[in-house]
This record gives C-alpha cells, sequence and structure tokens, in this order.
C-alpha cells in the first residue's frame, strides 16, 4: 500500500509542475482538484481501516476536490478573467525554479532526523517541495485567484507533512486544518469580491495604493 | 460555624467563580436588541458576585489553608494552577468592592438608553476587565499570566477609547497601548528568565530563589520595569494622566482604584521570591517611590483638568505605597522586622485605602462632569450649591486623600511616619528619618491640589453658563460614592480592625516576621487614634450643630460669593484654578510648568485680552516625546519594507522559510 501512496506522491509533485506551468485559470483550479482528491485518498493507504477513517476521507475528498473548487470557478467565471497573463516572473523560469526547490527539498529531508519506519518514504519530500511551490504561485502570479490557488497549494504540502504526523490523526487536527482551508478561501472570496470592485481588475499589484502614506 | 461554613463550601472556588460571572455580566447584554436590561443585568449580577467575592477573600485571608486548581488547558507550558494565598486575597477585595461599585455608579452615568452605541461594548469590557484582574491574582503559571495580564491591558485599552470619536481620546489610547506592551515586553523578559532559573513556568514559591544569582538583578530589574509601567511609578508614568483623564469616570475609578494595583502587586509578588534582597532594592523602590509622590503631587498641583488632576494625585498615592514597599525591603535586608511591619504596613493599608477614596474621587468627578458638561475647573463654580450631596462626599474623599484625620488616609501614612521616626533611634538607615519631612511636604501639596480642585468646583459662583444650572446626582450615582466614603470612615475611626486585615498579607510576605507581638503592639497605638478619631468626629459634629443654631437663630441674607460688595462684579472675577496654584507651581519650575500667556496690558483702558494657561509636563515633553521622535526617524528605512507588494510580502515568508531550511542543512 506504502509503494501506491509513493506513486500517487508522484503525482501530486506532477501536478504541482502543471500549476507552475500553465496560464490558464480554469485549468489551474482543476489540477488543484485532482490534487485535492488524491491528498483525500491518502490517508486512507496508510492508515488501517475505521469508519472514522471512512468519514475524513469523504470530507477531505468533498471539501478539496469539489466545494472549493466550485467557489473558485464561481469566481473566475464572474470575474470573466481566464488566464493569467504577465505573472512578475515568466512560466519557464517558474517551472526551472520549481524543479530547482523539488531538488532541493529531496535533499533536505534526507537529512533531517527522521523515525526509521519513515525513512524511505517521500511523504515529507513532496510534503516540502508542495509547499514550495505554493510559495512559487503566490509570490509570482499577480492575479488574485491564482494568489488562493498558491494558498491551497501551500496548505496540501502541510497536509502531507500531517500525515506523518500521527498514527490515526486526531479529529480536532483535521478539523481544524479544513476549516482552516475554507475560511482561507472565503476570506480570498471576499478579498477577490473587493479588488475587483475597488479596482475593476483582479491585480494584487494595484494594492499598493492602500498602503498608509 | 466558622469550621461549619468552611465545610460547606470552598471559599476559593466561591471566589473564582464570582470573577467569572463578573467576566460574563456583560455578554448577555451584546445580543439584547433593547438597550438597558443588558446593563440592568450585567450589574445585579456583578453586584451579585461581589457580594459573594468579598466574604469569601475575607475568608481566605485569615485561612491558613489554600486550595489549589489545576486548569487543563492542553498548552506545553506546564500546569496551570489558580491558587489564592493571603496576599491575592488581600488585593481581591478591591477589585469586587470596586467593579461592583462602579457598575452600580455606570447605570445613571452612562445610560444605555442614551448611549446606545457604546454602552455594549462598555459594559463588556468593563466586566472582562474586572474578571481579568481578579483572575491574575490567582494565577500562579507565567504564561497564563501573561494571558490574563494581556487580556487585561486591553480591555482597559477598549474602555479607555471609548469616545474615540475624540482625536484626544485616541491619543490617549495610543500612549496607553504603547506604554502597556513596553511593560509587557519586559514582563516576556521577566517570565521567560524566571522559566530560566526555576526550570518551570510556575511562579516560584515565596523565599526560593536567592538574590545573589547573576540573573537576580536582571528578573527584578524586568519585574520593576513591566509591572511599574501599569503601576505609573515615577519614570514609567507617562501614559497615566491622559488615560485616566479620557476614560468614562467608573472607568477611571477602577483603573486608578485597581488597575494601578496590579502592578503593584506584580512587584510585591516578585519580591517574595527572593530570600535575601540586597539593600540596592528596598533603596532603589524608596527613591523612585518618593520621587513619584512629590513629584506627582506637584504635576496634580498644576493641572487645570478635573480628572488629570485626580489622574496625577494617584501617581502620587503609588509613590507613597512604593515608598512603603521599599522601606519594608530596606527592612528585611537590614534584619530589622518592626522596620518591616510599618513599611508592608503602611503600603498595603494604603493600597486598600487608596482604592477606595480613589475611586469616590473618580466617581465624584463623574457626577460633576455630568452636571456641568465639562472637566476644565476653570470653567466650574458654585456647583456645591445644586448638588449638596455629591460636595458632601467629594468632601469626605478629598480630605481622606490628603492623609488627614479622622479619615483613612491619614492610617496608613502615620504607620509610615512611625517607621522613619523610629529609625532616629537606630543603629543603621539612619536617614530614613529624612523621607518624613519629604512625605510631609508630600502631604502639603496634596492639600493644595484638593483645595484647589474643591474650592474652584463647589465653592464661589458659576464661571460659566454650563455650571450656572447644575443637577444633583441619581441615586444609583450616589450610592456607590456613600459606599466609599463610609468605608474611608470606618477605617479612619477603627484602623486597628484594618491592621487584622493586613497582618495575614504581611506574614505571606515576609514569614519570619514574629508579627503577633509587634502588631499587638502598633494594634493599640492605632486604638488610641481611634479614640482620638471618634472625638475628633464628636467636636466636628459638635460644631456643626452649634452653627446650624446660631444660624437658626439670626436672619441670613445671601449675597454673591466674592463679592466684596462691588457693584459690577463678574463670576469671572473670583480666584480662578490656574490663580490658586500659581504660586505653589513656581516652585517647581524646573519639572513642571504652569506656562501661562498672558497679553501684556497698556493704557488706562486696555481692550479685551486672552489669557490661557498650558501645564506641561518637563518629562514627558522635553525627554520622552523627543526620544520617540528620534526612534521614528532612525527606524524610518524600515517603512520601504512595507510596500504593500502582497507578493513580496510572502516572498519575505518564503525567504526565512528557506534561509532556515539551508541553516538546518
Amino acid at each position: 500500500m506504502i509503494t501506491l501512496a509513493d506513486q500517487l506522491l508522484v503525482l501530486v509533485l506532477l501536478i504541482n509542475f502543471i500549476l507552475l506551468g500553465t496560464s490558464r485559470q480554469i485549468f489551474s483550479i482543476r489540477a488543484v482538484a485532482v490534487q485535492g482528491v488524491i491528498l483525500g485518498i491518502l490517508p486512507g493507504l496508510i492508515h488501517p481501516f475505521s469508519w472514522h477513517l471512512v468519514g475524513i476521507t469523504i470530507v477531505i475528498i468533498a471539501v478539496k476536490g469539489f466545494v472549493i473548487p466550485q467557489l473558485l470557478g464561481r469566481a473566475v467565471r464572474s470575474a470573466e478573467i481566464n488566464r493569467e497573463v504577465e505573472p512578475f516572473l515568466g512560466f519557464v523560469p517558474t517551472l526551472l525554479l520549481g524543479a530547482i526547490f523539488t531538488a532541493i527539498s529531496f535533499s533536505f529531508a534526507g537529512r533531517l532526523p527522521m523515525l526509521p519506519e519513515h525513512q524511505n518514504y517521500m511523504f515529507v519530500p513532496a510534503s516540502i517541495a508542495t509547499l514550495m511551490a505554493g510559495f512559487l504561485i503566490l509570490t509570482t502570479r499577480r492575479k488574485a485567484i491564482s494568489q488562493v490557488i498558491g494558498y491551497l497549494v501551500l496548505e496540501n504540502g502541510i497536509f502531507i507533512f500531517g500525515l506523518l504526523l500521527a498514527e490515526a490523526m486526531p479529529i480536532m487536527v483535521e478539523a481544524g486544518a479544513l476549516l482552516d482551508l475554507l475560511v482561507g478561501t472565503f476570506v480570498m472570496g471576499i478579498v477577490i469580491n473587493q479588488i475587483s470592485r475597488e479596482f475593476s481588475s483582479l491585480d494584487t499589484s494595484l494594492l499598493t495604493s492602500l498602503k498608509e502614506e | 460555624m466558622y469550621s461549619f461554613l468552611q465545610g460547606a463550601f470552598d471559599p476559593a472556588l466561591v471566589a473564582l467563580s464570582a470573577a467569572l460571572v463578573i467576566g460574563c455580566a456583560g455578554i448577555p447584554g451584546l445580543f439584547l436588541r433593547k438597550p438597558g436590561p443588558g446593563q440592568i443585568l450585567s450589574t445585579v449580577a456583578t453586584i451579585l458576585a461581589a457580594l459573594a467575592g468579598v466574604p469569601a477573600s475575607l475568608m481566605l485571608l485569615f485561612s491558613h489553608s489554600t486550595t489549589t486548581y489545576s486548569l487543563e488547558w492542553g498548552l506545553p507550558f506546564g500546569p496551570c494552577e489558580l491558587v489564592i494565598d493571603p496576599l491575592s486575597a488581600f488585593f481581591l477585595l478591591p477589585v469586587y468592592l470596586v467593579s461592583a461599585a462602579g457598575s452600580l455608579f455606570a447605570v445613571g452615568y452612562w445610560p444605555a438608553a442614551e448611549h446606545r452605541a457604546t454602552e455594549r461594548g462598555l459594559t463588556f469590557f468593563y466586566g472582562l476587565l474586572a474578571s481579568s484582574m481578579a483572575i491574575l491574582l490567582m494565577a500562579r503559571n507565567g504564561v497564563f499570566f501573561i494571558m490574563v495580564w494581556e487580556v487585561m491591558a486591553l480591555s482597559a485599552y477598549f474602555l479607555l477609547v471609548t469616545e474615540h470619536e475624540r482625536e484626544e481620546v485616541r491619543r490617549a489610547g495610543i500612549v496607553y497601548l504603547i506604554a502597556t506592551h513596553t511593560g509587557t515586553a519586559a514582563l516576556f523578559v521577566y517570565f521567560s528568565l524566571l522559566a530560566a532559573q526555576t526550570g518551570s513556568f510556575m511562579l516560584p514559591a515565596a523565599g526560593s530563589l536567592s538574590a545573589l544569582s547573576p540573573y537576580a538583578a536582571i528578573i527584578a530589574l524586568a519585574a520593576f520595569i513591566g509591572f511599574g509601567a501599569k503601576a505609573g511609578i515615577m519614570p514609567l508614568h507617562v501614559w497615566l494622566p491622559s488615560a485616566h483623564a479620557n476614560a468614562p469616570s467608573h472607568v477611571s475609578a477602577v483603573m486608578s482604584g485597581v488597575m494601578l494595583k496590579m502592578g503593584l502587586y506584580g512587584i510585591f509578588r516578585t519580591l517574595t521570591y527572593f530570600n535575601d534582597p540586597p539593600l540596592l532594592w528596598g533603596a532603589v523602590l524608596t527613591i523612585c517611590g518618593i520621587t513619584s509622590a512629590l513629584l506627582g503631587i506637584a504635576f496634580a498641583v498644576a493641572q487645570r483638568d478635573l480628572k488629570r488632576l485626580l489622574a496625577c494625585s494617584s501617581i502620587e498615592n503609588i509613590g507613597i505605597i512604593t515608598t512603603g514597599l521599599g522601606v519594608a525591603m530596606l527592612g528585611v535586608s537590614s534584619h530589622n522586622s518592626v522596620l518591616v511591619y510599618l513599611g508592608m504596613a503602611g503600603a498595603l493599608l494604603h493600597i486598600l485605602n487608596h482604592s477606595f477614596f480613589k475611586p469616590l474621587l473618580f466617581l465624584g468627578s463623574g457626577a460633576i462632569i455630568h452636571a456641568s458638561g465639562t472637566r476644565e475647573m476653570n470653567l466650574m463654580g458654585g456647583l456645591g450649591k445644586g448638588m449638596p450631596r455629591v460636595a458632601l462626599l467629594f468632601m469626605v474623599g478629598s480630605v481622606a486623600i490628603c492623609g488627614i484625620p479622622p479619615l483613612n488616609g491619614f492610617v496608613s501614612e502615620f504607620l509610615l511616619y512611625l517607621g522613619f521616626f523610629r529609625q532616629l533611634k537606630a543603629h543603621s538607615l539612619i536617614y530614613l528619618v529624612f523621607l518624613a519631612p519629604l512625605l510631609a511636604l508630600v502631604g502639603g501639596l496634596a492639600v493644595v491640589a484638593f483645595t484647589k480642585l474643591y474650592s474652584s468646583v463647589f465653592l464661589g459662583s458659576p464661571r460659566s453658563a454650563a455650571a450656572a444650572h447644575p443637577h444633583e446626582a441619581g441615586v444609583t450615582m450616589l450610592v456607590p460614592m456613600a459606599f466609599f466614603a463610609l468605608l474611608c470612615l470606618l477605617i479612619g475611626v477603627a484602623p486597628q480592625v484594618a491592621l487584622r486585615l493586613v497582618s495575614p498579607a504581611i506574614s505571606s510576605f515576609y514569614p519570619q516576621l514574629a508579627s503577633a507581638a509587634v502588631s499587638a503592639e502598633y494594634g493599640s497605638i492605632l486604638g488610641r487614634l481611634s479614640l482620638a478619631g471618634v472625638l475628633l468626629l464628636t467636636a466636628a459634629a459638635l460644631v456643626t450643630l452649634l452653627w446650624r443654631w446660631r444660624l437658626g437663630r439670626s436672619s441670613v441674607a445671601s449675597a454673591p460669593t466674592w463679592g466684596c460688595g462691588y457693584q459690577r462684579g463678574t463670576a469671572r472675577i473670583q480666584y480662578g484654578a490656574t490663580s490658586f496654584s500659581e504660586l505653589a507651581v513656581s516652585v517647581f519650575n524646573g519639572i513642571m510648568r504652569q506656562r501661562i500667556e498672558r497679553p501684556a496690558l497698556t493704557g488706562l483702558f486696555p481692550g479685551a485680552a486672552r489669557c490661557s494657561d498650558v501645564p506641561t509636563e518637563t518629562l514627558l515633553e522635553r525627554i520622552i516625546a523627543p526620544l520617540f521622535t528620534l526612534a521614528g526617524v532612525s527606524f524610518a528605512f524600515l517603512r520601504r519594507l512595507q510596500h504593500g507588494l502582497m507578493h513580496v510580502y510572502m516572498m519575505y515568508i518564503f525567504a526565512t522559510l528557506f534561509i532556515l531550511m539551508l541553516w538546518a542543512n
């Protein structure tokens, strides 16, 4: 089962690269949704069966795979912005940076003092690489929707790390993480609305005009 | 009976639940649509809680066993214990008394019907402030202590900025916020060092630390800065006058009467940790204390804003308390147990006294402001005719705060004087005698300040149209004031009872003290004082009766005060508040200036002219304000980091993370 989990993690990493390399917003949202569904499956693969686990899996898949992408899709359609044009850093350099960061995170994870049973698996490097990808998206993209996507990817990275931490994750932690995600998306949704109403654009670099003098 | 009661319920639990009830009292009001019931409900709950909390604290004060409650908080800072020992129980008394009285006062002073927008928040944060102070006294875990401390500091901030539409109030709020967080920063250092010393975040037991270790001095200094900033000891007092002046009056009463004492509690608590404090600590406390007392009252004399005057006098009283504590510490270091006893008894009793007469005066100032619509003493006058009850109660508070017998302020200062004069015959620390004339000077200046206040507010004729038609305060405002006046009188005529309240707290502070003999000795001295007080009261009553009788027999004509037979005299010819204190303030010209801008009068019939007076505080304006400007200029480059580009903010986080990763590699 663990090898299957590792293969799924490779898929997660590939999705990171898709997200870093694409400019189409709808496509990015779908990719994040797929990533969310994969993450929803992962706990079932590494922990023994329990009804509790089934419940968590269903909730995670529903939230990450359907609810949040739906919300984002609606935001994109209503704002009528389909593409990320003129990012701060071009797509090719971003992809290259993503590759470098992934390599670094693998080398970093190798040096971490981990339990022997975790040593041979990809959880930690995949988690750090996803986190880095999220950060890259957050820092290089201009549009508010891309920022939300970056935030979701960041959260996914943290989630992968959380898979390791506890044998059976306490329900409070899961609930907290999911709630965090939902609230974050809501807040971002509000921010998107406000930005597009104030500036009739979704360019977050225009926020500098709010700066206090 | 006593043991039966103790078996039936645990007073510590009662005190704790009373604190929680007070904290939650304002919550229902937040959700009620109609203004009014929420405030009444909160007042009733607060008063009931205080009625339970005060006897419980008294029982805890005299009981020899302490109960420990442990909070399951799931944070990695060790167990979170709540304990009420006699020292905490002593400080709990004013918390319950003042918060309940202030809550009743608010019903008349800040009625929900007139202040729809602000009343809910005010009631809620008021309860939160009182409750956090009570729980602070019970907290024995450093991290929990800081959390409750912050709840207290922030709820006081929200209370202070109730009238935030006024620029002056917002400014006072910012100054308070900066001052309190500077103090909190020092407390972080304090608790971290304590934890490093003891190995856990639990506050150390009494006498368990040695003052000789290198960290002890830093711990004491951090405590002095952190707690002293809250208490308003002299170099750290800058926030105090404007904060107290701009808060609603019942909030000022709680802030001055109780919240300042939380800072003092912190200092008291810290000093209990050490078993062999050096002489230096006592000396520093004494010097800072007497300086605060002297300068505080000098500032008070110069003020023309009623509440600012009261606030500055709080600095003075805190100074007196700190002096007492410093003298007691000198006694501890020199193993002079009578000096310890007198210093501690004076300090603790003054804490209790100040938390009675200062709220009385602040509530009185609330009633005055309510009636005259201004805080400017130069615009008041003659209010005593319209509000005789408030005037009488205010008089009681003023006499008490000046330390004049037979009221309570005298008792605590008397104990301090006894301590100073005892040093005349002692072999060491003889120079403490010089504190006696200084304290007398403070008392004299207090008389000047409060004569100025009372005469310009209540006597004479009204100096403005607003003060011309004052109305007497309502029952809900008079009852709390009368309650405090009664307490002041009670302690004044029965000081030996008050001394018994203080004794357990002293012995928990300095257990080595063979206090039975010493306290019996001074109890009997205070007993004689009590007799003198009763005689004085009787004499005063007799004179009043005689005066009334004489007045009734002869015909009475009424004329304007200071009329002096002039035909065209106006009310502005009277001695104003500023002119009254001009001479006294000129003595302190270097540190306190009453800048009077007056036009040069020329010719026989000079035209209309204006004269204005601005009391300036040199420390704040010449030293602290320029320091802040300097800091603002020298750190201006940091503002460039805040440019509004969200991506670059993200980049900061990312870069930090990345550097940490590489570093760990």
